[in-house]
């Protein structure tokens, strides 16, 4: 009987992301959101928690870098640096 | 060049999922087991003083202190489970004695001045050692390093409060702060390892950036940076050959006691036992609330 791990992600103020900041285990989800308040916001580090079972993540390997991640170096015209605009047209 | 070794060289950090040679991975859960060990075990002997707090700002103080030390723990539990380890399984290989905690939670904490020394001396001591280990190698480890030095320099600095609110009592108190700062400056220079000439994996954990710098050069560290707090404080180092060395611009100091140091962790030091009784017998009482939670998790579970 080991229990499941979880993911957790906390927004550290209004405004920006959940962030991921570790894992714990926990038998169920509520459980594992009141485990999360007690070991990662003991110090004011956010105004809301998620919580996720590791299983449920899908993430993409490390061999597959490339595939997901390439930055599709024939696919300049996705850069704004691709376009030359005349240095005396202001503000773009 | 293997992938490992570029992201070695360029100073970048290894995660889960990454190929590494075994021997790194061995490396890294001997390392933070033995880190998360400690913090749990480290609970013990402030958590003793809990109830025998001197003021209730005290108790508060030294609660939210054993409560980060299980949190520490926690954290590192969970970056060793990212290199494939079990929770239950680390648990298990800590109380039957095949992993190691830190040496220096094998003293017995024997007044509340204990208390502020620990903060202030083994807490700095582990400060010293955790700051570099932001930069480890191996991303999960590094990550839980800045969480808890965070959190690790409230630790000291209540236990320098702790000493100079003492101090500034009365004579009985000072006693109290020098017995204890006698009693816990030789185990606290243990607490980096044995010296460099003793420390075969120095230079392998080095190269592959899990470690940034020796032991002896961190206790070298530890000694002036702890002087003058020492001097400020009104107490004397135990060291008859601790004195300020303007050529080399650092303290010399004496030479701990290497064996002292080997026999407790061999298992032979004044608590051990002790530690591991306890360790265990909270393990074991705490299985019927492990199994009652995940039968109310299963039970949940089929009625939705």
């Amino acid at each position: 009987m080991t229990w499941p791990l979880y993911e957790v992600f906390v927004r550290g103020k209004r405004g920006l992301n959940h962030v991921h900041v570790g894992s714990l285990h926990a038998p169920d989800d509520e459980s594992a959101l009141h485990n999360a308040r007690d070991l990662y916001t003991r110090r004011n580090e956010g105004v809301s928690i998620w919580v996720v079972r590791s299983a449920h993540i899908t993430a993409s390997s490390p061999d597959e870098q490339d595939a997901f991640f390439a930055p599709s170096g024939d696919k300049v015209y996705r850069h704004p640096t691709f376009y030359a605009i005349p240095d005396d047209v202001p503000h773009i | 060049m293997s992938t490992f070794d570029e992201v070695i060289a360029a100073d970048q950090r290894i995660e889960p999922r990454d190929e590494m040679p075994e021997a790194y991975r061995k490396t890294m859960v001997r390392q933070i087991a033995q880190h998360a060990h400690s913090e749990i075990i480290g609970m013990q002997p402030e958590g003793y003083w809990i109830t025998r707090a001197p003021s209730l700002r005290r108790k508060a103080i030294l609660l939210a202190k054993v409560q980060d030390e299980a949190g520490h723990g926690l954290y590192l539990y969970a970056a060793a489970e990212t290199l494939g380890m079990d929770r239950a399984d680390l648990t298990e290989r800590l109380i039957d004695g095949r992993q190691k905690y830190s040496s220096i939670f094998n003293y017995p904490t024997l007044s509340y001045a204990d208390v502020g020394v620990i903060g202030w001396l083994v807490d700095g001591a582990a400060i010293c050692n955790q700051v570099p280990l932001c930069r480890s190698s191996y991303g999960p480890y590094a990550r839980a390093m800045i969480r808890v030095c965070k959190e690790e320099s409230f630790h000291q600095r209540q236990g320098y409060e702790l000493l100079m609110t003492m101090m500034g009592g009365t004579a009985a108190q000072r006693a109290m702060v020098q017995d204890a700062v006698d009693r816990w400056w030789w185990p606290s220079l243990m607490m980096f390892g044995p010296p460099d000439a003793d420390s075969p994996n120095t230079a392998r954990s080095m190269a592959w950036r899990i470690k940034r710098h020796t032991n002896d050069e961190l206790r070298q560290k530890f000694v002036d940076m702890t002087v003058p707090q020492a001097e400020r404080l009104g107490v004397t180092l135990p060291d008859p050959e601790l004195r300020w060395n303007a050529e080399r611009g650092h303290h010399d100091f004496g030479t701990p006691d290497w064996d002292e140091l080997k026999r407790v962790i061999g298992g032979d030091g004044p608590c051990n036992a002790e530690r591991i009784a306890n360790r265990r017998r909270a393990h074991e009482e705490g299985a019927w609330v492990r199994e009652a939670a995940a039968a109310h998790a299963r039970k949940k579970e089929a009625t939705p």
